[in-house]
């Protein structure tokens, strides 16, 4: 036998959505009604129909993967990386056998769990301790299994109080942390685990991570779809970039994430710019990387200040809405965030319009070494207007510093003998 | 024993690819796995059904026992429909508890796969177990309504004839023909909305299309192979030739019911296997 844990060649899935045609005048609206029960179910047909003689790129059929192949060997940690739309949890739902691939074939070895959802199962009207034993049976473990883990769920849920209480009366937070417990004591020779961890505080997240450390380490196989570059790299060893249904890249972890981070990123010209969709509020139109005396430069002295001038253009009034910027570490570690409400938690509002502005950034705290820079405009609470994730990549050059951490600072150090 | 299973599973090998045809209609080693799911479902489906509810099982008896008495008034005692020498309120309320059955079954069948829609897109399972659970939990239902029935025996002071025996017999035809329509209808369910919406109505017009208000000596000789076509007929008629001795076992009945509820149950497992495939992309 061979020490392949999973094999995927070729792997390609189509999925037909729905065009919805609308009609101009009243008359074609009728005719559109009276028509619609024949239509409606052509259409309703045709979602589980596809002819071989029609043309695959018709415009209400697309193509979640194309020729995806790979191996991942027995007991590898794979980290699965990529946009929103890229494939990743449709490359899951295969390997889960939730959907079925249009071509190519997987072969598993092993026992296969899939955690694409926490709480999958949950009946609000069940107690805690019923709901354990059902989400853990759908998850794909006998009840002996559940009754052997039952203590040890519970302990790391920290719900031992209300185990006998309806989930519906938990707080939203407690019914999570019960759900991952769950899942985090599932035993399979395959886990595969999608964008999970986005759930619960903070200290519960780091506990989950520590969770699927121990997993890993007892040489089980796990692929891991996550956006959160730090987990990723704090957990696999091995990444795989997906792009547009197909596979960019594959190999090491943190090489892999360099790419994926630096692929949308400019790395030559200072600024980047973006057209004008009318269609929405507001949006970024411009990010350009300026050096201490405002001119447009993407290295800077890491001893300086640098600054970015990021324009944008709001289509229509904007109510309280703010700008931030992230940076990160070209593994995507996030080394500071920040907007313009941080300080005194106000939020602008502004009529239509082209607006600049102009932020500072202390480069002389940030260690040496290549950043990505990442804007976003918003209304907190509200929505996300814009986002331009990892747009600029700039150099902060200098002594080479020899400290360990990101920050560079100097700390003051007061001996007194006692 | 457990250690056992466990290797056994640690060795399994999954091959996922378009063209693989499964050998069985049914993969009975797989919903073995997946038994204590199975349990699961049925026993949520049974706890949550009247959770929260002053009545509980109470709304079990309350549909039947509530038909019952608006039959027997309307058809009864206004139309005089013609119960075979028995109290008419006992002659309706046996065809009312396995009809009841049958038609909680369908309907909770049919909404099962679009209920457990966040289910089926986020963690594989049997699909099948999704529409045959219900067929199960109703079971429940099923068995409270007929200790009325026993309790209304005694009242009228009706006795049973030694061919009770074969009660199991319709009961598990019974359950055939709500899994095999159950499998149809959740299939074609996930897909056309449709099926909800319209079942409550068709399961009432097939009410009138089956012996429950009536009987079927009512209905002429010839015609009686074709409308024994619908295997709920046979059932029902099996019941009260049983328990109120109206007539025979009508056997040739029974006969044709389960050759249909065989085939329902045969074309059903093939068309939801054909789609199950799909469910998770069109739920």
């Amino acid at each position: 036998m061979s020490d392949l844990s999973i094999q995927v060649k070729d792997l390609s899935k189509r999925y037909r959505i729905g065009i919805d045609d609308t009609k101009d005048t009243f008359a074609e609206t009728i005719g559109h009604w009276i028509s619609s029960p024949v239509r409606n179910y052509r259409r309703l047909r045709q979602l589980t129909k596809f002819s071989d003689q029609e043309n695959t790129e018709m415009q209400d059929v697309i193509w979640a993967l194309k020729n995806v192949s790979f191996d991942i060997k027995k007991g590898e940690v794979v980290g699965i990386i990529g946009r929103n739309g890229a494939g990743k949890s449709t490359l899951l739902k295969i390997l889960s056998r939730i959907t079925h691939p249009t071509d190519g074939s997987v072969v598993l070895s092993g026992r296969v769990s899939s955690l694409l959802e926490v709480g999958t199962g949950f009946h609000p009207e069940l107690t805690g301790r019923e709901n354990i034993f059902l989400n853990g049976t759908i998850l794909g473990m006998t009840k002996t299994e559940v009754e052997l883990k039952f203590d040890e769920i519970v302990e790391f849920s920290g719900v031992k109080k209300f185990i006998d209480t309806p989930v519906k009366f938990y707080s939203s937070g407690m019914a999570v942390r019960l759900a991952f417990s769950v899942a985090a004591h599932l035993e399979p020779e395959i886990l595969l685990v999608d964008e999970v961890l986005a759930v619960g505080d903070a200290e519960f997240q780091n506990k989950c991570l520590g969770k699927m450390e121990d997993v890993a380490a007892y040489g089980r196989t796990v692929l891991f779809v996550s956006h959160n570059m730090s987990a990723i790299s704090r957990l696999c060893k091995r990444g795989i970039w997906m792009d547009g249904g197909s596979v960019a890249e594959d190999g090491p972890v943190s090489k892999v994430i360099q790419s994926y981070l630096f692929s949308g990123a400019s790395e030559s010209n200072p600024i980047v710019e973006y057209p004008i969709d009318d269609l929405l509020e507001g949006q970024i139109t411009s990010i350009e990387s300026l050096d201490l005396h405002g001119n447009p430069s993407l290295v800077h002295l890491s001893e300086n200040l640098f600054s970015l001038r990021i324009r944008y253009h709001l289509s229509q009034e904007l109510r309280n809405y703010r700008l931030g910027v992230v940076i990160r570490t070209p593994d995507g570690y996030e080394v500071l965030t920040r907007t313009n409400s941080d300080l005194d938690n106000s939020l602008w509002t502004d009529g239509e319009g082209d607006y600049s502005l102009k932020v500072d950034i202390p480069g002389q705290l940030i260690k040496p070494g290549q950043y990505l820079i990442t804007v976003f405009l918003g209304q907190p609470g509200v929505k996300q207007l814009d986002k331009k994730e990892n747009a600029l990549a700039v150099r902060l050059d200098g002594k080479t510093f020899t400290g360990q951490g990101l920050i560079i600072t100097h700390l003051d150090w007061k001996k007194e003998k006692l | 024993m457990a250690g056992k299973s466990k290797t056994d599973r640690s060795l399994e090998i999954t091959v996922i690819n378009p063209s693989a045809r499964k050998r069985q209609l049914i993969n009975w080693r797989e919903l073995w796995q997946y038994k204590d799911l199975f349990w699961f479902l049925i026993w949520r489906d049974i706890k949550t059904r009247y959770a929260q509810s002053v009545l509980g099982v109470g709304w079990a008896i309350i549909q039947p026992v509530f038909s019952m008495i608006v039959f027997t008034v309307v058809f009864g005692n206004l139309a005089q429909v013609n119960s075979e020498g028995v109290p008419y309120a006992i002659f309706s309320y046996t065809a009312l508890v396995p009809w009841t059955y049958f038609s909680t079954s369908l309907t909770s069948a049919s909404g099962s796969l679009i209920s457990a829609k966040n289910m089926l897109t986020k963690v594989y399972f049997p699909r099948l177990v999704i529409p045959i659970s219900p067929v199960l939990a109703t079971l429940i239902d099923f068995g409270v309504s007929f200790l009325i029935l026993i309790g209304m025996m005694f009242w009228f002071g009706i006795a049973p004839t030694l061919t009770v025996l074969y009660i199991p017999l319709f009961v598990l035809l019974m359950m055939l023909t709500a899994a095999g329509v159950g499998m149809w209808l959740t299939a074609l369910a996930i897909q056309y909305r449709d099926i909800r919406y319209g079942l409550n109505f068709f399961v009432r017009l097939l009410m009138y299309g089956s012996p429950v208000i009536y009987a079927t000596s009512s209905i002429p000789e010839k015609y009686h192979y074709y409308y024994a076509l619908n295997p709920m007929v046979g059932v029902i008629e099996g019941f009260r030739a049983v328990l109120l001795n109206t007539r025979e076992v009508p056997w040739d009945l029974l006969g044709i019911g389960t050759a249909m509820a065989v085939l329902f149950f045969i074309t059903g497992a093939i068309y939801f296997r054909k789609m199950e495939n799909v469910f998770a992309d069109v739920a």
